[in-house]
């Protein structure tokens, strides 16, 4: 339990940033630490202790235990999906910077005319 | 974007294509070892940035490039989504349907329909990334101009 | 084996806490990159090498775009003026993240605990080996059992990657 509280501690880290920060690369920044954080929590749900990796040798039915294949497939597909909308922010972040040449918040809503 | 030395364009120039090989590797292995098509097209992406990274953007031409990575990744998503209908076709009636032997577990031939999902989503993730990052090249240089 | 990790974990907190304040951008996006290699360790350390054979290369790739943006543009992070209504976003938003941490404390109370993870469908998938002919159980569950997550992911990706050629392109026709 202690991990799962300190994997959630690390998601709020992520909230924090997203909460107070005015530039935009730090808004990103701190949306990619929460993903990192729910990775984390989805594969250790499916751990097993003393488990083996779920690659099998040969044999069909393992001996030893294998962890849970199915979170991993989630967090397989998560990753690549984190990847394409992190490219979407930053593609975002880039155009407001041309087009208002700075990453500040506060600044962009005030020359919104 | 310019280029690097001529140390470390030859040196990339080699080191390329054996990344690219090691990606074709994970992907074709991917019901076998770690990995799959997810890894393996990120590598083979990589291989490609690599090459522009140290090469300067005149290496290639870039217009052309985009385009054609681009067709690459929608021709990709539409085999994958042929081959997940033909198990409607073939045998029962079941989206995805595993229709091909399933061979003995542990050989490169087994695994039925999962090799073919594993090469088409192998080049639709390379092909993604590589069209993403070509789009934030022709944007620099569109904007250096 | 759990202490391990909670030392790691412990790491990503303070990396992902220097992340958020940094004065220098190029520094923040380098302690974030410190944050998802930590990840590979953890996840090596739950014996899961799939995804962190996916995840070493997926961060490398998104530290070259970061870098790419952040030396395009200004490195600075903006100067920080300390005044009264930052003091007050700061702690509504500790309250918020306290308020969270309560109701997740008592989410996770019916969950089994770390290591002791029930096997109902995992039984189910590593028998199925049997049936796809894929050893790689990973393998399996993506393109056999729940092949339609993994064809939603790919739309997903699809759908991204038009989107970012589209927003380059707006003013490239005029």
């Amino acid at each position: 339990m202690t991990l799962f509280i300190m994997c959630f501690l690390l998601f709020l880290t992520g909230i924090y940033g997203v909460l107070t920060r005015r530039n935009l690369i730090k808004v990103v920044i701190s949306l990619t630490i929460m993903e990192f954080s729910l990775f984390l929590m989805l594969a250790m749900i499916g751990y097993i202790s003393g488990g083996e990796a779920p690659i099998l040798a040969g044999t069909i039915i393992p001996a030893a235990p294998v962890v849970d294949p199915l979170p991993q497939a989630m967090v397989l597909t998560a990753i690549v999906i984190a990847l394409a909308t992190n490219a979407m922010l930053l593609t975002i972040a880039i155009r407001l910077y041309k087009k208002y040449g700075t990453f500040d918040i506060r600044e962009i809503n005030e020359l919104k005319g | 974007m310019w280029g690097m030395s001529v140390i470390v364009k030859k040196i990339t120039q080699l080191m390329c294509a054996l990344i690219f090989v090691y990606g074709i590797y994970i992907i074709t292995h991917g019901h076998l070892t770690p990995g799959g098509g997810f890894a393996g097209g990120a590598l083979v992406a990589g291989a490609f940035i690599l090459l522009i990274l140290a090469n300067g953007s005149e290496y290639v031409r870039l217009k052309k490039q985009e385009e054609g990575s681009s067709m690459m990744e929608s021709a990709a998503l539409i085999a994958a989504l042929v081959l997940a209908s033909s198990g409607l076709i073939a045998g029962s009636m079941v989206f995805f349907n595993n229709f091909l032997p399933a061979g003995i577990p542990g050989q490169l031939a087994s695994g039925g329909v999962i090799p073919f999902f594993n090469i088409f989503i192998g080049i639709k993730v390379a092909a993604a990334l590589l069209t993403i990052f070509l789009a934030l090249v022709i944007y620099r240089e569109d904007i250096s101009k | 084996m759990e202490l391990m990790l909670a030392v790691i974990l412990g790491f990503m907190i303070i990396a992902a806490i220097y992340a958020i304040h940094a004065k220098d951008l190029l520094s923040a996006i380098i302690a974030q990159g410190f944050v998802g290699y930590g990840l590979v360790i953890c996840f090596l350390l739950l014996r899961a090498p799939d995804i962190a054979l996916v995840q070493i290369v997926v961060e490398t790739i998104t530290l070259i775009f970061m870098v790419a943006v952040v030396l395009d543009s200004t490195r600075k992070e903006l100067d920080v003026q300390v005044d009264r209504k930052q003091y007050r976003i700061a702690g509504l938003s500790v309250l918020f993240m306290l308020v969270l941490l309560f109701y997740f404390n008592r989410i996770i109370a019916p969950l089994d605990g770390f290591g002791e993870h029930s096997m109902r469908m995992a039984e189910a998938y590593a028998e199925g080996a049997g049936q796809t002919g894929a050893i790689n159980l990973v393998a399996g569950v993506l393109w056999d059992f729940r092949g339609y997550d993994t064809l939603g992911e790919a739309v997903v990706l699809f759908a991204a990657a038009i989107g970012v050629v589209t927003i380059f392109r707006l003013t490239g026709k005029n």
